[in-house]
């Protein structure tokens, strides 16, 4: 096909790229489909899309969940709104890209033994904390052993379990030590409790005083209110566009909603999906609709009757139709589960297993193959657990009425639910965020002997696997180790995954980002502070 | 006066009980709510040996009545604790918020105490006009629609479509006194219409009553106008109601106003109240209580005590 151009759409093209409407991949095949030559839309992109960001300018973002008793404590950090602001003020060893990948922050580079149990970290030089003090191994030693210890108060141990020690190799390089190989290391570092404070003489980290080493440094804040922030001129890493940064807590949809049409702020976190559509009319303002790895799931006790019986798991999770679900509950915004807690987002995802569709007729064979017919099941719900998550679970009910199924759906109070409900009840709905990769969520959820093992599913096959994937370093061995046990899960687990949830959230047109976007947190993998722009 | 000294000495007293028991009720509510604050501050994500870790940490491990004790020790003598949460005094938790309400509610209360007075009065004069009906009708819809329909029903007319004001109240430091009127009027008009319908309708009621008086009558029959009437010689007799009214809406306009807060991201101390119960922090829950409670008991007091200075049957004795 010879190459041939038409400016005036490529041109389009072009604004909708730097308006954050179209990513690489959609823009190389509607300028191909267009009958742009490939050399030239890829040159296109490459010179013209993308103008520079710029710098300048005070951004205000309204959030949602803060709350007066937030803390600067990294290992009580819970509400999105802090999340959000410590990825804009404090560091972490490693981040995730936009593209979803693994890149540095204060650690510039890492590397493994063999068997993946001594992983040493070498600390960029010259990195500083917002008072001038450079960041250092004893810094980052002490900001990871806050999370270790049995007197330790942080969310996050459970995470370090494994780490025996963490030794000082020089004063830029720090070795953690496992008890056993993990090849995702460098990708638990990005959790958001491991902020890298300033270590006190003792050895103890100073997070009282709200230092940090993040492209933001914070000049007024009231927890539960708002942040002011200034660049820190000391910033490692790229972006930091902005001068200034107020970073407001917006609790009510609404109101977070009004701000951004009003000007008050320029840029919001989670949109209500029910007046989206609403939203969507208003010129100036853009919507990012963003996959994500945040996933709703209905565990179902594998060791209690009827769901010992994978014919009746399996009957169940064919009686879904998720497709209808996403349309009517979560108005668009998500992508159907496959049945195992791996999201398309994820690093070792495997993309030719075959989706899971609504099949009433196979879920009422199946049925009759375990002698269950006339099913009937409760299933455990709260409001609390996903915005529509009620009226999810009577969708639900009507789609398996149709494979004979009678689902009885139970409200529970939002109250405790998480404690008193899910993992107590045999059938019940839960939502999970996000997490960064396959074996942190199975081990997680999944394992047979994980405190959290909400399914009660024990296949030693897949616990097999997950041993040996968790320290395999061989890329292409670990993906296909990945795709098996993503096969059991789907065929055998007992754990549905009607969806994964997208992140929404809206910005004013001025404020541009790049193509892509993170899918690790809301608005750019809480990043947007460092890395969006005025236009 | 010495009666109304004993009266105000011996309210106090009992004020003083009234806000013993209820810290009581609140440290038993606290209890019996699901989960405990180790818990709420550290998540879903937690371990067992962190929550435990937590707990002992903040003395949960002790028994409940020890802990009430403790706390109750230090309250007789001013000192309401910590937070649990953040560790911050109390007061320096709750002080600035407790301010900012107090701003709304007199920015609230001196538009609607005056508003309804006089339309009260007016309503009287021209009782069973049209005027009258109209301004009942208005009224009466304000105050039966919730306070955060109100609220949103006026950031679209009065801030997203005519931009005349700011849609959230946020507050910054280096704010003048006319910005700070600016940007808090949303909220401060959301409570005017809640509490204007109360007040304006028991001056009518009031003042109506004292109407078919035959003092009233005689004052007509000499031939005084109208309103030299109500605001000479009925308005007199008529305080007592009507500052009983009012004292329960401002009570009202403090305690009241979670909804207007989260409307308008106002940060008043019902946001606090709230996240603090969320968290189960005890300290912060039972500080707020007890101010709220105080409130109350205060406003009916000095309520009381202006009835009787207005009232001269009241204030001497026979």
């Amino acid at each position: 096909m010879p190459e041939t151009s038409n400016p005036e759409l490529l041109a389009r093209l072009a604004a909708e790229v730097r308006l954050g409407r179209l990513g690489r991949r959609e823009f190389m095949s509607l300028a191909i489909a267009a009958g742009v030559g490939t050399t030239m839309a890829s040159s296109v992109w490459t010179s013209n899309a993308f103008a520079a960001p710029k710098k300048g300018g005070t951004f205000r973002l309204g959030m949602h969940d803060g709350n007066t008793s937030d803390t600067h404590d990294p290992g009580t950090y819970l509400s999105f709104s802090m999340i959000q602001l410590a990825h804009t003020y404090r560091s972490y060893l490693t981040m995730i890209t936009p593209t979803n990948e693994l890149g540095p922050d204060i650690a510039e580079s890492w590397e493994a033994t063999p068997d993946a149990k001594n992983w040493t970290f070498k600390i960029v030089k010259g990195a500083t904390f917002h008072n001038g003090k450079e960041v250092t191994a004893d810094d980052v030693i002490a900001s990871m052993n806050h999370h270790r210890g049995e007197d330790s108060t942080s969310a996050a141990t459970a995470l370090l379990k494994d780490v025996n020690d963490i030794t000082k190799d020089d004063k830029h390089t720090v070795t953690f030590k496992l008890a056993t190989g993990n090849a995702d290391l460098p990708w638990l570092m990005t959790d958001y409790h491991l902020a890298i404070c300033p270590a006190n003489s003792d050895g103890s980290i100073d997070w009282q005083s709200g230092l940090g080493t993040g492209p933001y440094k914070i000049t007024n804040h009231e927890f539960g209110v708002s942040t002011q922030l200034v660049r820190h001129d000391g910033w490692h890493g790229e972006g930091a566009y902005f001068d200034e940064a107020e970073m407001i807590v917006l609790n009510d949809p609404n109101a977070r909603q009004t701000a951004l049409v009003t000007g008050e702020v320029d840029a919001v976190t989670q949109l209500e999906l029910k007046t989206l559509s609403l939203l969507k009319r208003n010129a100036n303002i853009e919507i990012d609709n963003v996959p994500s790895a945040a996933a709703i799931s209905m565990p179902m006790f594998c060791d209690q009757a009827p769901f010992d019986d994978v014919n009746v798991r399996n009957a169940l999770k064919l009686a879904m139709d998720r497709e209808d679900i996403i349309k009517k509950i979560a108005f668009g915004t998500a992508i159907p589960g496959n049945d195992f807690h791996v999201a398309p987002n994820m690093p070792y995802h495997p993309d030719d297993i075959p989706q899971r569709t609504y099949d009433p007729d196979k879920a009422k064979s199946l049925l009759k193959k375990a002698g269950a017919e006339g099913l009937s099941v409760n299933l455990s719900v709260a409001d609390s657990v996903y915005s529509g998550a009620v009226d999810m679970c009577v969708l639900y009910a009507e789609h398996a009425k149709k494979a004979g199924i009678d689902i009885n759906v139970v409200r529970e109070p939002n109250d405790g639910y998480y404690s008193d409900v899910w993992l107590k009840k045999p059938f019940c709905m839960v939502q999970w965020g996000a997490r960064p990769t396959p074996d942190v969520m199975f081990s997680l959820a999944y394992k047979d002997d994980a405190d959290w093992n909400e399914s009660h599913w024990k296949n030693p096959r897949f616990n097999e696997l997950l041993r040996a994937a968790k320290a395999e370093l061989d890329q292409e061995k670990r993906a296909a180790q990945y795709k098996e046990m993503c096969q059991l899960a789907r065929d055998d687990g007992g754990t549905i995954i009607p969806m994964f949830t997208n992140f929404v959230y809206a910005r004013n047109k001025k404020v541009q980002h790049g193509p892509n976007l993170a899918a690790s947190w809301q608005c750019d993998g809480a990043r947007a502070v460092s890395r969006w722009w005025f236009a | 006066m010495s009666d109304v000294v004993s009266i105000v000495l011996k309210r106090l007293g009992l004020g003083l009980i009234t806000l013993f028991v209820i810290s009581v009720i609140i440290f038993l509510a606290v209890e019996m709510l699901p989960g405990d604050i180790a818990q709420a501050v550290l998540g879903q994500g937690a371990t067992e040996e962190n929550v435990a870790a937590l707990r002992k940490q903040l003395g949960l491990d002790q028994p409940a009545p020890i802990r009430y004790l403790d706390w109750l020790a230090g309250a007789v003598v001013g000192d309401f604790g910590v937070s649990l949460v953040t560790q911050s005094p109390v007061g320096e938790v709750i002080g600035p918020r407790f301010a900012n309400t107090l701003f709304l509610a007199c920015y609230a209360a001196a538009i609607a105490v005056p508003v309804a007075i006089i339309l009260g009065v007016i309503v009287a004069l021209l009782r069973n006009t049209l005027f009258d009906r109209v301004a009942n009708v208005m009224a009466l819809t304000s105050i039966s629609s919730p306070e955060f329909f109100l609220g949103y029903v006026l950031i679209l007319y009065l801030s997203v479509k005519t931009g005349m004001f700011p849609s959230i109240a946020k507050l910054s430091p280096d704010m003048t006194f006319f910005e700070l009127l600016n940007r808090t009027f949303l909220p401060a008009l959301t409570m005017v219409l809640v509490v204007v319908a109360h007040m304006m309708r028991m001056t009518r009621a009031a003042i109506i009553n004292l109407l078919s008086s035959p003092y009233i009558e005689m004052a007509r029959l000499k031939g005084v106008p109208a309103w030299r009437v109500i605001i000479k010689h009925a308005l007199p007799n008529a305080w007592a109601p009507i500052i009983n009214v009012v004292a329960l809406n401002l009570a009202y306009l403090i305690t009241g106003v979670v909804l207007v807060e989260v409307v308008f991201v106002y940060p008043g101390i019902g946001q606090l109240l709230v996240d603090s119960v969320t968290k189960r922090d005890f300290t912060v829950v039972q500080a707020c209580c007890l101010i709220f409670a105080a409130t109350f008991i205060l406003l009916n007091l000095a309520a009381d005590v202006l009835a009787i200075i207005t009232n001269p049957r009241l204030r001497y004795k026979k």
